[in-house]
């Protein structure tokens, strides 16, 4: 087979969602935003609702997510994707709102926006990607960063307390991987709160699947956050190639967080 | 006309209502009005005044640092703003819980014993509009029906049915003013 | 005409705002301008023409969602006092740089810091020079009375849509806790999904397909761009400077020193014109309505007639002074007199000063 044969309609097996403009992806070759991005748009295809949608960016790598996704966008300050999703919610209700953002923006600079609009119930579905890492500014420590793991700001390893010896053991020190996911789906105003992943084909369509959901939710419903954390990675500020950031992922990353459906149809999932 | 009028008390003395109800009053002769309030944390309890301006023209400061007429209802509000009535102007106040009396030479002051008389007509809450009765009394600045209306304008519908008793409250301190 | 009341100046902001169609207003309370969310509550405006009002978990969630809503072709405002208003810099560099329309109120109180509850006129500054990070300009609106804090709220959308960028209602707590008569506006209908499609093409209100995705941002990696962009802007507010400058002149005709306040401060300054002319000074009021774009010409103007001196009165250290002093670019004398921490200058003392730092010997 040539590539002229490869490259014929009647042997296409396989085509971007029409949702994704032509833009070439900035993201680092391995990392999961390319996936996760297209499953979004996939999704809203899908639904037949790319008038009506309008997504909101955060600060982070996916800064420039309006540039990939063809609907309107937003682009938000470092933290507030949900007050600005919130704001267009409330002035076009009929609209379908999503945002989309790190671990940093959502868990950190944001927590404050992320709890409340959770808790006030706003009717949108968020996106939460969670790679353990802030990768835009260079591998610095993020909320969700595990336990002994390296990064620009912790270069020997994150440690909730300091280490025993020179007197310093127990005094606190980095804290400790947040659980905002779990947080959250405590929360009255949560609809539906999933973790996901999208590192091997099973998983992203698990993962296609959470975020369909969270997108049906909020068109048939009135109000409560729909809430998709997916667990990615970071192979640059990890310093690993794609596969093996990958096994990382499921080794450490997965047995911190756990995938898994929280809250159901604003009931938490019996364990 | 212009009258510069201070309005000085104790917070939940109607200190504050009794001066929107002189400005509605005011809006209703045709006049321009302003009231000023002080506000923030002294108004829980402590001390409160209001600055209300009647006049013909435009009101200039809503500001003021000289009355025309003051209205006192508790001795700190006297010791500081007995000095600041302008020559010739007017001083009204309660006598009730004054220890120390005014002792300006070259201004007009009155008394009104607005506790007592509230508790005569049996209802302590007339208080305020009997001070404004007694101050109509002195300044007749506007006239009773568009008090009634000023009123009408800023109690809620549901308390319109004590009008008559407030501008009863009015014509006891009109009457008692001394 | 409208309909007469007796209303706090923040009360008349929050009415003339369901007056005029404004369709959300999201906020935080702080003193001294709490009034305008418990007004806006209280008057169940979501029942009455729709507006949704919602008190947000902070200035920062109040701004942004601001910011989202604005750029979803809404007319959004918010209103705060001076540490909240700095806490919404964030949001408002955003709006300039993405041209997002909005009105913001400022009712100012003192600082630095968390200051005092007592009025100033302090941030000046903050408001007309910047604030957040950036070469940006904001519409600045200075009421001197509860008749133009109503008013305002039209003047403000009409401006912010006009030009696609923020309108800061500047004012303080005298101008907000002060009860005067206003003429409220008769209620105008929000704008309809239809209306506002066809007339703010770049609203994010969902593509039509087949057509270009709308982005509102304010970033742009390619730095040729991003300095075409701020070219754009200064384009903008020059524009502005052209058409939107409004003031007030009184008694300035045959003035030989006139005051120049703005807000509260005009209204002293006002009633010391009065007590100067009764004792045979020819003292007159220039009144800014507008700060940015400031009534410099009108300065320039009263020169070329023959003023011979300027006294900037503001409830600060000393602030809109350098305004004038830029108007008058060194042809005539212009000093500051203010009061601050919350104290407000007496018609008196503003008077002396007048005579003591401009008029001399």
């Amino acid at each position: 087979m040539t590539v002229e044969d490869i490259i014929k309609p009647e042997n296409l097996v396989y085509e971007k969602s029409k949702l994704l403009t032509s833009k070439p992806f900035h993201y680092c070759p391995g990392c999961g935003h390319g996936t996760i991005h297209r499953i979004i748009a996939e999704v809203i295809e899908e639904l037949g609702i790319d008038e009506k949608t309008i997504g909101v960016s955060p600060v982070g790598c996916s800064v420039m997510a309006y540039d990939y996704f063809d609907v309107d966008f937003i682009e938000a300050a470092h933290g507030r994707a949900t007050a600005c999703a919130t704001g267009i919610k409330r002035v076009w209700p009929d609209k379908v709102v999503f945002s989309y953002q790190g671990d940093g923006d959502l868990a950190a600079i944001g927590t404050c926006e992320t709890i409340h609009t959770c808790n006030r119930g706003e009717n949108i579905t968020m996106i939460f990607v969670n790679n353990g890492i802030y990768g835009m500014t260079g591998g610095q420590m993020a909320p969700t960063t595990l336990e002994g793991m390296k990064t620009a700001t912790t270069p020997y390893g994150r440690k909730a307390t300091l280490p025993a010896g020179a007197g310093f053991d127990g005094i606190p020190n980095n804290g400790y991987p947040l659980h905002i996911t779990e947080l959250i789906a405590r929360l009255p105003g949560t609809k539906y709160v999933t973790r996901q992943a999208v590192y091997d084909p099973a998983h992203v369509r698990k993962a296609k699947a959470a975020i369909k959901k969270a997108f049906e939710n909020q068109i048939n419903g009135k109000s409560g956050v729909n809430f998709v954390e997916i667990v990615s990675n970071c192979n640059s500020n990890w310093k690993m190639d794609p596969v093996k950031a990958n096994q990382w992922l499921v080794e450490n990353m997965l047995p911190e967080y756990p995938l898994g459906d929280i809250k159901v149809d604003g009931k938490l999932v019996e364990k | 006309m212009t009258e510069e009028i201070i309005i000085a008390g104790f917070g939940g003395q109607g200190v504050l209502s009794m001066g929107k109800i002189l400005a509605y009053s005011g809006i209703m002769e045709g006049k321009e009005v302003s009231w000023m309030p002080s506000y923030g944390p002294e108004m829980r309890g402590g001390t409160a005044n209001v600055t209300v301006i009647v006049s013909d023209e435009r009101v200039c400061s809503p500001i003021l640092n000289a009355f025309d007429t003051a209205v006192i209802l508790n001795q700190q509000s006297l010791d500081k703003f007995e000095s600041k009535v302008k020559p010739g102007g007017y001083l009204l106040y309660d006598p009730n819980g004054i220890t120390k009396k005014p002792t300006r030479t070259d201004i007009h002051i009155h008394t009104i014993e607005g506790a007592q008389l509230a508790s005569d007509m049996g209802n302590s809450k007339v208080f305020n509009m009997i001070i404004l009765g007694a101050f109509l009394k002195l300044r007749p600045i506007i006239l009773d029906k568009n008090v009634e209306e000023g009123l009408r304008h800023s109690l809620p519908e549901r308390a319109h049915k004590l009008i008559p008793l407030n501008m009863q409250a009015v014509q006891v301190g009109k009457d008692n003013v001394k | 005409m409208g309909e007469l009341k007796l209303m706090k100046g923040n009360e008349a902001l929050a009415e003339s705002a369901i007056r005029y169609g404004c369709d959300a207003y999201f906020g935080y309370p702080i003193t001294p301008q709490s009034e305008v969310i418990e007004y806006l509550s209280e008057q169940n405006p979501y029942e009455r023409t729709g507006m949704v009002v919602l008190q947000a978990e902070s200035e920062l969630a109040a701004i942004n969602m601001v910011y989202a809503a604005g750029a979803a072709g809404k007319r959004v405002m918010t209103s705060s006092s001076s540490p909240g208003v700095c806490l919404k810099q964030e949001g408002i560099a955003y709006i300039a740089g993405a041209e997002v329309p909005c009105v913001y109120a400022d009712v100012v109180r003192g600082g630095p810091g968390l200051g005092t509850i007592q009025p100033s006129q302090a941030d000046y500054f903050q408001a007309v020079k910047g604030g957040g990070n950036g070469d940006y300009k904001n519409i600045v609106l200075a009421p001197a009375s509860v008749q133009e804090m109503a008013d305002f709220v039209a003047l403000g959308f009409d401006l912010a849509f006009k030009y696609r960028m923020a309108v800061c209602i500047l004012s303080d707590g005298a101008i907000g806790q002060m009860m005067e008569k206003v003429v409220l506006p008769e209620q105008k209908p929000r704008m309809t999904e239809e209306e506002i499609k066809a007339k703010y093409p770049w609203a994010l209100t969902g593509r039509k397909r087949g057509t270009q995705h709308r982005v509102i941002t304010s970033l742009d990696l390619d730095s040729n761009k991003m300095e075409e962009h701020n070219r754009h802007l200064q384009a903008k507010y020059k524009m502005v400077e052209e058409n939107e400058v409004r003031y007030e002149e009184i008694n300035c005709e045959d003035a030989d020193y006139v005051f120049v306040a703005y807000g509260s401060s005009a209204r002293i300054a006002q009633k010391s014109v009065q007590l100067g002319r009764e004792q045979g000074l020819k003292l007159g009021l220039l009144r800014p309505i507008t700060l940015f774009p400031y009534p410099t010409k009108a300065i320039e103007n009263l020169i070329n007639h023959g003023v011979k001196g300027f006294l900037s009165v503001e409830l600060s250290c000393g602030q809109m002074i350098e305004d004038v002093r830029l108007a008058c670019n060194g042809r005539v004398k212009a000093e500051h007199f203010g009061r601050v921490g919350g104290i407000i200058h007496t018609p008196e003392e503003v008077l002396e000063a007048m005579k003591k730092q401009i008029i001399g010997e």
